[in-house]
């Protein structure tokens, strides 16, 4: 790893993600600015939560990678293969195994734990952009929790299609006080980030915003007494697996129409298999 | 009527450069009280309903406001997320043009039912059927809930503004020229639909208009503006009947001829 300080960044860039984090931890769920940097990859490949890893990241951590759940993508190999160069660090599949996680569109099935960060990587950090594009008029939204606009838009859904049609990037309120986007995940994983034991840290590079959820912190999916939220997922058990809780992909299988319902998360269909579980279409492992 | 205000000024300035829009100006306002502010364009009628609402900032001058448990705020030094829940809850502003007021790509009920969900009403069921009972009160179908704005015309946007508007039953609202742009025979209902509204919930309100028929219908009161200075106050009648100022000798005058 010559030419490279420690994980890529330079200690003084480090420092100011750092701070920018610490604020982020102090006040759930509020965006905080910092000064992106350029990366050696793509905007839309994770810059800020790469930026992210990179300044909590230690010599001792083990770090796993997903994107969609999985391992094997591209991208999540990539990540991957830039800390295990830049910084030496160990790295994992296995969630239980990993002390941060960096993710894009998904949280492990399983539990995460106190000892454990998870750092998402986020398109678009602002929960109402889609409603209000002056960023002077977000702002100022946050600051005085009027978020009334933000249940137009459910109550819109619900006149228009009888249910909130939003099925990822679900808004939830944090700690009661800050509207906040939980990134591309399905809304099938927003009761996850809900009194999360491990620490929750958000990096939009392209938006130059850092945001954080600190562990046990209350995360509430925005619904209606009447049409509380409610997690959907694909109504079949995992192909290989067999598992009837986990998200699911569908896969297709051949060129005639053959579909699969796999759990996205890779890791969890693994560890569920290693110890006997089988599917419809899966061998023993 | 009682002696408490429920809004006043006091020595209110503002000049745009040389432009004299607000020249020591005090109003009052009693409970329940509608009162009508006219004057020939650019004599600031929008400008003192601006500066009395703490939308804009007076050179000089207070305005007060006594809240619904007696307390007495000055608008202007109210920190700015109290003036905002102020506008949310108890206040309403009615504007000329109801575009500039209602959201365009959301339905009537999202329109009328977003008071409601700012003050955290979260119950659909709920917000619907109230916005329905606000869109039957300013004479709109109840079956138009679900329809955007754009498909209305213009009455039927000024009386969803209005809806809009009153939902949260504020005590004072704010209205500029709210028949301004529409045609005469449209007016004439919006009017009497206004005049009736006002009267059943007791709806103390500060108008703005340069027609003076508005006045004579609506108001209890008028002040007679004219280049940022009041003229000219009292009761509409004597005010419209009596009008001891030329300026409104003259402006009453014009009505006549017209
Ligand atoms: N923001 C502004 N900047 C400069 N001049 C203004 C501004 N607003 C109003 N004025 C001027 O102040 C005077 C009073 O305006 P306004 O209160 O809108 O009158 P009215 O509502 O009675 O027609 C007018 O001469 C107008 O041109
Ligand atoms: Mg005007």
């Amino acid at each position: 790893m010559t030419g490279y300080n420690f994980a890529y960044l330079d200690e003084q860039t480090k420092r100011m993600i750092r701070r920018a984090l610490l604020k982020a931890v102090a006040i759930p769920g509020h965006q905080v600015p910092f000064g992106s940097r350029e990366m050696p990859l793509p905007y839309g490949w994770g810059t800020g939560g790469i930026q992210v890893t990179a300044a909590v990241l230690g010599p001792n951590d083990t770090l796993k990678v997903i994107d969609q759940g999985a391992d094997d993508t591209t991208n999540a190999v990539s990540i991957r293969r830039f800390f295990a160069r830049t910084a030496g660090v160990a790295t994992t599949t296995r969630t239980a195994e990993a002390t941060i996680i960096q993710t894009r569109h998904r949280i492990p099935e399983q539990k995460l734990h106190e000892n454990q960060i998870i750092v998402y990587q986020v398109p678009q950090p602002e929960p109402l952009s889609r409603l209000e594009s002056s960023r002077i008029e977000t702002t100022r939204m946050h600051g005085l929790a009027e978020y009334g606009l933000m249940h137009v838009k459910l109550y819109e859904d619900i006149t228009r299609f009888g249910h909130v049609s939003l099925s990822y990037d679900y808004p939830v309120m944090v700690n009661d006080r800050y509207l906040m986007a939980p990134s591309p995940i399905p809304a099938f994983d927003n009761p996850k980030m809900d009194m999360m034991p491990a620490l929750q840290l958000f990096g939009a590079g392209r938006e130059k915003r850092i945001y954080a959820i600190p562990p046990y912190t209350k995360v509430v999916s925005l619904d209606f007494d009447d049409h509380p939220f409610r997690t959907t997922r694909a109504p079949h058990a995992c192909g290989l697996c067999g598992a009837t809780d986990s998200y699911l992909d569908e896969v297709v299988t051949d060129d005639r129409g053959g579909r699969l319902f796999v759990c996205s998360d890779t890791d969890h269909c693994e560890t569920h298999r290693d110890v006997g579980h089988v599917g419809s279409e899966g061998v023993a492992a | 009527m009682s002696d408490e205000t429920l809004l006043s000024a006091r020595g209110l300035n503002l000049h745009f450069g040389t432009i004299p829009a607000l020249v020591n100006v005090d109003a009052d306002l009693w409970p329940g009280e509608v009162l009508a502010v006219v004057g020939e364009s650019g004599s600031g009628k929008t400008t003192l309903l601006n500066v009395l609402s703490g939308r804009m900032a007076a050179q000089s001058g207070v305005v007060w406001y006594r809240d619904t448990a007696g307390r007495i705020a000055d608008v202007h030094a109210m920190p700015q997320p109290s003036l905002r829940a102020l506008h949310r809850s108890d206040w309403g502003f009615v504007q000329q043009n109801p575009r500039d007021n209602l959201r365009m790509g959301v339905t009537a009920g999202g329109n009328v039912g977003e008071r409601l969900m700012a003050q955290g009403s979260r119950h659909y069921g709920d917000i619907r059927a109230e916005a329905i009972r606000w869109l039957e009160q300013v004479e709109i179908d109840a079956d138009r809930v679900d329809d955007l704005p754009r498909t209305f015309s213009g009455g039927m946007l000024q009386r969803l503004q209005i809806a809009r508007t009153l939902v949260t039953h504020p005590r004072l609202v704010f209205m500029d020229e709210p028949t301004g742009g529409l045609d005469v025979s449209v007016q004439a209902r919006l009017l009497d639909l206004i005049r009736g509204l006002v009267a059943r919930f007791g709806i103390a309100a500060v108008l703005v208009t340069h027609d003076l028929a508005v006045a004579r219908l609506l108001a209890h009161r008028v002040m007679v503006m004219q280049r940022g200075v009041v003229v000219e106050t009292g009761l509409t009648d004597q005010v419209l009947d009596d009008p001891q100022h030329p300026y409104t000798q003259l402006l009453v005058s014009s009505v006549l001829q017209a």
